[in-house]
């Protein structure tokens, strides 16, 4: 194991997973919104917003599946000794990792049951750049309109269609993140 | 104090709430089971809200209580100095001031920004729960999205009563999807839940979260010719003169003699230290 696995955790966990977990309340509560998220640093090419989401929310009992790139030694070792979440492909995960071409196909995640909709996987994307164009979103946290960038439409279009079945994201950049609950319809 | 970590629960506990609050948010209404802890206060006397209250918290903010409206009930100064020991926040009584405001049974009666977050303590968070026992049949109905047993008991409560008499917990559907129990708080709430805030709700004897984005629509379920009706006590407030808030009755003396006055006591407080007057105000108490 290297070094660099045991470095960039939290230095104070219950006050650092607390502002990142009000930061990534806010933004799937107001999908649109760009929230300032930061604290943990793992290795590339894993951004410092997703690893703050992944310390924040994974543990022992969250399956994790590393998509593409981000499928390295360096991340499954820093993964594995920051949260214990097992490292498990995208049938069984309930947060998933990667840009949005690794990620993809979406049917590969669980959407969750009639009954229990909450099994459903959360996939964090990671993206080149997170701006507030491109896409006009609608639905619940939405006063009227909202917009964001987003790397597909018509996968959203159809996750929504799915509700209250679905699956929901984040999207992540350096220290900047956003969300897309299932609930929010896009065009 | 460093005897217990950061707003008591462990981290670990923590995000599991929070994991849960997050599925709530992108399933407006619906419950997610949560595995609820002991909590040093008896069932009854929110530890649903507290657990949601505590996975939320940061040293940053600003704490408020409320138990039926007013900040200086057992309830509500008992969980206020919970958070003051566990989690060194910021304490207060007025509303535009708290970030986090933890309810029993009411929503304050002054509107709620983009900045606030609403916890409510939830007893019973099921609404099919009086009418069909069986949490394996309840869930089946959510899933098939089958509430026509809720329609029939408020169909009951006119042919009963002329009206429908559910003036407390009035069942309401969200996003046009899961009907939903907004705790028992009155109905005259009901309407503020289409807020700018977010909403929690946190059942820890019942084990269940459950969540509403800002601006979700939430429609209180009635029937045409019976429209939903968030009526109250026809009064002003006796001490503030407030003729739009919620009242509570209250019984003076042994000859029937009674007066209104909010139920929110910060709005009662402000508005009368505003100036305003109602019709049992002395001056020199006010």
């Amino acid at each position: 194991m290297d070094v660099i696995e045991l470095e960039g955790g939290f230095t104070d966990a219950p006050v650092q997973s607390a502002h990142a977990f009000r930061a990534a309340m806010s933004a799937l509560a107001r999908p649109g919104r760009i929230e300032p998220i930061q604290g943990a640093v793992a290795p590339t090419p894993l951004s410092e917003a997703a690893a703050t989401l992944l310390l924040t929310l994974c543990d022992p009992e969250t399956p994790v599946h590393l998509a593409g790139a981000h499928d390295t030694d360096a991340l499954r070792g820093w993964i594995t000794f920051h949260t214990g979440a097992p490292l498990v492909g995208p049938g069984a995960a309930m947060f998933a990792v990667g840009t949005w071409g690794a990620l993809t196909p979406l049917d590969a995640y669980r959407i969750g049951t009639p009954e229990y909709p909450d099994r459903s996987a959360t996939l964090i994307v990671e993206m080149e750049g997170l701006t507030t164009q491109v896409a006009t979103l609608r639905g619940p946290g939405i006063k009227d309109t909202a917009t964001l960038s987003l790397p597909d439409l018509a996968a959203f279009q159809r996750n929504a269609a799915l509700f209250p079945l679905g699956l929901d994201f984040y999207f992540t950049c350096g220290r900047s993140l956003a969300a897309l609950p299932r609930t929010t319809k896009v065009s | 104090m460093t005897a217990y970590n950061f707003a008591y629960l462990d981290e670990q506990t923590k995000r599991m709430i929070r994991r849960a609050i997050l599925k709530g948010l992108a399933i407006p209404g619906y419950q997610v089971p949560f595995a609820s802890r002991e909590m040093p206060m008896p069932y009854g006397w929110g530890t649903g809200g507290v657990q949601v209250s505590a996975a939320t918290l940061t040293p940053d903010d600003t704490f408020k209580v409320i138990d039926q409206g007013a900040d200086d009930t057992t309830n509500a100064v008992s969980i206020r100095k919970f958070f003051e020991k566990t989690a060194q926040v910021a304490t207060t009584e007025k509303t535009a001031e708290a970030t986090v405001i933890q309810t029993r049974h009411r929503i304050p009666e002054e509107p709620l920004t983009e900045d606030q977050i609403l916890v409510y303590q939830v007893p019973i968070p099921e609404p099919l729960r009086f009418l069909e026992p069986s949490e394996v049949e309840t869930r089946k109905m959510h899933a098939l999205e089958e509430y026509g047993l809720m329609h029939v008991k408020l169909y009951e409560d006119i042919s009963r009563h002329g009206h429908i008499a559910t003036a407390y917990a009035y069942p309401v559907k969200v996003e046009g999807r899961y009907v939903m129990d907004p705790s028992p708080i009155p109905k005259f709430d009901n309407p503020k839940m289409e807020m700018a805030g977010i909403q929690l709700f946190g059942a820890g004897r019942e084990q269940r979260i459950y969540a509403l984005p800002p601006y979700t629509r939430v429609v209180s379920l009635d029937f045409e010719d019976h429209p939903f009706d968030p009526s109250k006590a026809d009064h002003p407030c006796d001490m503030c003169g407030a003729g739009d808030s919620y009242l509570d009755e209250v019984i003076v003396d042994d000859a029937g003699g009674r007066m209104f006055v909010c139920s929110d006591t910060d709005y009662c407080a402000t508005r009368q230290a505003a100036g305003h007057r109602g019709r049992l105000t002395t001056e020199d108490a006010a």
